[in-house]
């Protein structure tokens, strides 16, 4: 098999839900021993073009070849089956079962002629420590799955996809869940993948890492396919065009505003850590202000908006509000209080799924109320109205249940929700993760109007230039504990700098 | 929520209706209704008269079930409420001024409050196993319904107590303008409820904890002290329905007292519209849920077919409304239709 | 020191608490600690090991099945009907009442998996239904009179090394354990059902038979009632439709108390068996106790309250590290 010959191509898919068309018409062309990137926004085509290839949802219309061939794969095993292999972003294992049964899950090495039902433990672990050894990871394949951590549960994954003698491998958001290090471990992989002429299909939302990575770039554009472009030859500015289809003003930043008024303390923090989760950090919040977050994964980003907030309970330290000290043992307290949260996940924590758009929003006020004092329907759609038109949700009916709505106008109607409460501090973690390019500007800019109009925030993003760019002081986190505190006005190596020093 | 309640009520009414036309139709005299005694009396009194309990306990079902739980033991927590009453009741002939009256052990509305006492005792033990403890719905009530039914035993001895105490009669026999009390005693409790989830946020609060408790949560809901208070009133309304049975049988069997009756509850809970998975609920729903149950059983015992038939008539009827409610059964359906009629199209 | 598979734990936990019961019986009454007080143990309750097995697999896959006892009753029933009323033999009946209830397990495993529908529902309708076709057969229970049936039911085979004897229903019991034990640990099938319990979506895009295994599971419970049932007539030598009432639970009881959660996932069939002897002992305590029976209802539920809190804890302080 020459590099560069295609190996999977994909002509004309159409995929039609109830009145939804997810894919027109798209071409696609895989080739060995290249990286290629799907790139599009939320709701462009790229999941429902994965699910088509791998076999999960049958294509309306248009073919698939492979090596040339016709191919139909009915279900992911027969895409499994004929080569086709996908590692997602939620690792898609069995958390109770061992690494070695998790690789070799439904193709069990059997043993011998007479108990041709057996398995064989001993070899199935042999080629399981065989195959991570090609990823250069050395563990012990007989220990549950769950006891290791995501990174090592992606690498298992792939061992996976290589044990099916994969020609190719697909990874649907593979380093949401990953640190730096992580990631370039994992590049390291893919690398020596491509270079044995494996057929790679990545889709990612971190520009930069897609550009570390890919070779060719696939847009997609509301089901359609823009076009197929080398990655060398799309810069950044033209992808977003591209994906967008029109262009973005630029991102509005701490530096495009006056100096904002920061006020009076709203929040202190002295010590507060909780044992295995954070050590004891200090934090100061100001009226006005917004304070980043800076940090990599692990370093205890999210567990530090969960103490403030409420969610867990600190071991040690204290907390002022106002100056007068206050314990949140549950979330109803600190909004009393008038803080107010957007959490990591938006689907397990944001989003209340089955119910209307309009009661979404008003949740958190109601809440607050109490039992007694009811929102009447009338107020709760004049609010939710308010922020629909603040915010520019796009929904038709909100009546409708949210679930109905994309992934960043879920987010926008989530903040919403807080906004309602007329809050004095909030506490924003990873509030632009998986939404599209513009969605994502408009929250940061809706953010920055509201600390320039008084609200204190505090703001945790894994995109580090995101962080840098709107924060007026930068607090610093490594491994669960607070190594510094930066300036806004500093570049993201000197935020790197720091943690590095901190090691 | 309007429109959701007329879409989530139309099958269980239409159920409910064709069940009663049918009556109509091949059952002579079925809606026969008469005034003796003072009180209205007739085939559909009595179906109301029975399906009471069952509201009662439905109702309750159908909260724990919104908060995405499951209650099993009611059924025990019956017996349990009925065991208390009849003990604490008893009741004896005895000679007081020359007249021979009823005594009873207690005074009856302490019985009564010491039985609801208990009764809800014993959903605020479930619901500090769910909400607290963090325990599955369905083995933290599996606990109660095993040792409960244990405990009934123990407070009956095995046996069956019978009150002799007129008064207390009249909760499960007695009438009121006509109609059974126990149907106000039902209405009641629906009434209450209703408003409590209508006027005010309760309803509101109960299905985001069952759609998304960790969302609830973060929102600034007092996610699980709304959960035990839901298991709290879930023992109570059966605490209620335990009364209402125990005054109609004018007894107290601790073996077999509500036995099968959350299988019944958790039944008119579905049938009532309301998903296993919690989330959006209907009262309404459950109510006709236990309607058309107690309309199934009277029909089939008028019909003089064996009351054994019963139990599988209503599993076929699970079955159905189980089959309606699937997605994939309704998409498997239409298939099946819509092919024979494609012939024609290109 | 080498640390304990996690695994195992809640399955030595069973055996301690085992261990303690019997312990507790044999110091505190004479006569318990008897080899035939044991073996009476496996006699007395060898239909609910059956029931056990078929029940852990199901639980394990992160399901449950309310109609094991209404299957038991069911196949009691349709046994005396066939041989008492239409004159079968042994041989012809039991392998039709094997094939039934095999194949109403089959049928509910088909409308969960078809449909997707839960599958507490779908296994109480199938209750209700089994219990209501026993009662079309007979209201009545039907006396077994039969040579055969009553020949196996008085067997006993001698055991040797011990003074004491087991009967059929016992031995049936123990293969079945040893079938179990093979199916979990040793054929794709058990695996595929530990994987379902684990993780439902990943094992159907990780390619397993997702769809064939849910629909084998509950076959196979349908076959462990309907063979649990046949051991249960030999037991109780006739057909009623009150038999086996509530044995559901206390199939579900032993496998919590063996040790496997009932999210699924996680368990050993013989941690099943070994709740069914934790079961068993409680009760023969509580009649060397001379206590009423409805002792043993509460002691269990507080076990089970015992064995879930500790599983929470286990479970809660793994998280916590992570």
């Amino acid at each position: 098999m020459s590099l560069d010959a295609v190996v999977l191509e994909a002509r004309g898919l159409t995929r039609r839900f109830t009145g939804v068309l997810a894919l027109s018409g798209v071409d696609f062309r895989l080739r060995a021993g290249e990286v290629h990137a799907l790139m599009g926004q939320n709701g462009a085509g790229k999941s429902t073009l994965i699910k088509v290839l791998t076999g999960v949802y049958p294509p309306d219309a248009g073919e698939l070849r492979l090596r040339g061939e016709p191919i139909r794969p009915g279900s992911p095993a027969a895409a499994q089956r004929l080569g086709i292999s996908t590692v997602y972003q939620e690792v898609n294992l069995c958390p109770n079962l061992s690494v070695a049964e998790n690789i070799f899950a439904g193709r069990y090495p059997r043993k011998g002629a007479t108990g041709a039902w057996r398995i064989d433990w001993q070899r199935m672990a042999a080629q399981s420590r065989a195959l991570l050894a090609r990823l250069n990871l050395d563990i012990d394949v007989t220990r549950l799955l769950s006891s290791y951590p995501v990174a090592v549960q992606q690498m298992v994954a792939i061992a996976r996809a290589l044990s099916v003698e994969a020609r190719v491998l697909i990874l649907d958001e593979p380093t949401s869940s990953l640190d730096e290090q992580e990631v370039e471990r994992l590049f390291a992989v893919l690398r020596q993948l491509r270079g044995e002429g494996m057929a790679i299909l990545f889709v990612t939302h971190f520009l930069e890492q897609m550009y570390a990575i890919s070779d060719r770039i696939t847009v997609l554009r509301n089901g359609e396919r823009v076009g197929e472009y080398l990655a060398a030859e799309l810069p950044p500015a033209a992808l977003i065009t591209a994906m967008v289809g029109r262009e973005l003003s630029a991102a509005a930043g701490r530096n495009d505003s006056s100096a904002a008024p920061t006020g009076a303390a709203v929040l202190e923090a002295r010590g507060v850590g909780r044992r295995g989760q954070l050590n004891p950090v200090d934090v100061t919040l100001h009226r006005g202000e917004v304070v980043g977050v800076g940090g990599l994964l692990g370093s205890g980003r999210t567990e530090l908006a969960r103490l403030l907030f409420g969610l867990d309970r600190s071991d040690s330290g204290e907390l002022r509000i106002d100056g007068k000290a206050v314990r949140f043992d549950s979330p109803s307290t600190a909004i009393r209080h008038g803080l107010g949260m957007c959490p990591e996940e938006r689907k397990h924590e944001g989003i209340i799924g089955d119910l209307s758009v309009r009661e979404n929003i008003a949740l958190a006020l109601q809440a607050r109320l109490g039992v007694w004092k009811v929102l009447s329907r009338a107020r709760q759609q004049a609010i939710a109205e308010r922020y629909v038109r603040t915010l520019g949700i796009v929904v038709a009916d909100l009546d409708s249940p949210i679930a109905l709505l994309s992934g960043g106008n879920q987010q926008k109607a989530v903040l919403a929700r807080w906004l309602a409460i007329d809050p004095r501090l909030l506490i924003l973690d990873e509030p632009t993760r998986g939404i599209d390019v513009a969605a994502k500007l408009e929250i940061m800019n809706e953010i920055l109007a509201l600390a320039r109009g008084g609200l204190a925030v505090l703001f945790i993003s894994s995109e580090m230039d995101e962080v840098v760019r709107v924060s007026d002081r930068i607090l610093v986190l490594r491994d669960r504990s607070k190594v510094g505190e930066l300036p806004g006005s500093s570049s993201e190596q000197a935020v790197y700098h720091l943690i590095a020093a901190g090691a | 929520m309007n429109s959701l309640s007329r879409h989530r009520l139309f099958w269980p009414f239409l159920t409910l209706a064709l069940l009663l036309a049918a009556n109509a139709i091949f059952n002579p005299g079925f809606w026969q209704l008469q005034w003796r005694d003072g009180h209205l009396y007739g085939n559909v009194i009595d179906i109301l008269n029975r399906a009471a309990p069952l509201a009662l306990v439905a109702l309750g079902m159908t909260l724990v079930i919104a908060t995405r739980g499951i209650d099993i033991s009611v059924g025990a927590v019956v017996a349990i409420a009925a065991a208390v009453a009849a003990l604490m009741i008893g009741g004896e002939l005895v000679v007081k001024n020359g007249v021979q009256t009823q005594v009873s052990r207690f005074p009856m509305g302490l019985a009564i409050v010491a039985a609801l006492a208990v009764a809800a005792l014993c959903g605020l033990w479930n619901g500090l196993l769910v909400a607290k403890v963090g325990m599955q719905p369905i083995i933290a009530t599996l606990i109660l319904m095993v040792a409960g039914r244990g405990v009934a035993q123990l407070l009956t001895g095995g046996q069956i107590i019978t009150v002799y105490y007129a008064p207390f009669f009249f909760l499960g026999n007695g009438f009121l303008l006509g109609l059974p009390f126990a149907v106000f005693i039902a209405a009641a409790v629906w009434g209450v409820l209703h408003l409590l989830m209508t006027r005010t946020a309760l309803g509101l609060f109960i299905q985001s904890i069952g759609i998304n408790p960790a969302a609830a949560r973060v929102a600034g809901l007092h996610e699980r002290l709304i959960t035990v208070c839901v298991y709290v009133f879930c023992g109570f309304a059966a605490g209620v329905a335990g009364l209402v049975i125990s005054s109609n049988v004018k007894s107290a069997d601790g073996n077999n007292a509500g036995m099968l009756m959350e299988l019944d509850a958790i039944l008119a809970v579905t049938l009532g519209g309301t998903a296993l998975t919690g989330g959006r609920f209907s009262l309404a729903g459950s109510v006709l849920g236990a309607l058309i149950i107690q309309t199934l059983t009277s029909t089939i015992y008028s019909i003089g077919v064996p009351p054994e038939i019963n139990m599988v008539v209503k599993a076929a009827v699970v079955f159905v409304v189980m089959l309606l409610q699937s997605a994939e059964f309704r998409a498997a359906l239409r298939a099946l239709v819509v092919r024979p009629a494609a012939g024609g199209a290109p | 020191m080498r640390r304990i598979d996690p695994r195992f734990v809640p399955l030595l936990g069973t055996i301690a608490v085992f261990a303690l019961t019997a312990g507790y019986g044999s110091v505190a009454y004479t006569g318990f600690f008897s080899a035939q007080v044991f073996l009476n143990l496996l006699i007395d309750n060898a239909f609910l090991c059956i029931v056990g097995v078929g029940m852990t697999f199901v639980i394990l896959s992160g399901g449950i099945d309310l109609s094991v006892g209404s299957v038991i009753a069911l196949t009691t029933m349709v046994s005396a009907e066939l041989v008492e009323h239409r004159h079968w033999s042994a041989a012809q009946a039991i392998p039709l009442v094997l094939a039934i209830g095999t194949a109403f397990g089959a049928l509910m495993g088909w409308l969960i998996q078809r449909f997707r529908l839960q599958p507490f529902i779908v296994t109480l309708a199938g209750m209700f239904l089994a219990r209501g076709l026993c009662y079309l057969i007979s209201i009545d229970s039907i006396s077994i009179t039969d040579a055969t049936y009553t020949a196996i039911a008085q067997a006993r085979v001698p055991v040797p090394g011990t003074g004491a004897s087991i009967t059929v229903g016992a031995i049936v019991a123990l293969s079945t354990l040893a079938v179990g034990i093979w199916l979990a640990q040793v054929t794709e099938f058990g695996r595929t059902v530990y994987a379902i319990g684990g993780n439902e979506a990943s094992a159907v895009l990780m390619g397993l038979p997702v769809p064939r295994t849910t629909v084998l599971v509950y076959t196979f419970s349908g076959f462990c009632s309907a063979l649990a049932g046949v051991v249960f007539t030999f037991y109780m030598l006739s057909g009623y439709g009150l038999h086996a009432v509530g044995m559901e639970l206390d199939a579900i009881a032993a496998v919590v108390i063996g040790g496997t959660l009932l999210t699924g996932g996680t368990g050993y069939v013989l941690g099943s068996v070994i709740g069914v002897f934790v079961f068993g002992t409680i009760k023969t305590i509580i009649s060397f106790m001379g206590a009423e029976q409805s002792w043993t209802r509460i002691i269990v539920g507080l076990m089970l309250l015992l064995f879930i809190g500790v599983q929470r804890i286990i479970v809660f302080r793994s998280e916590r590290r992570r």
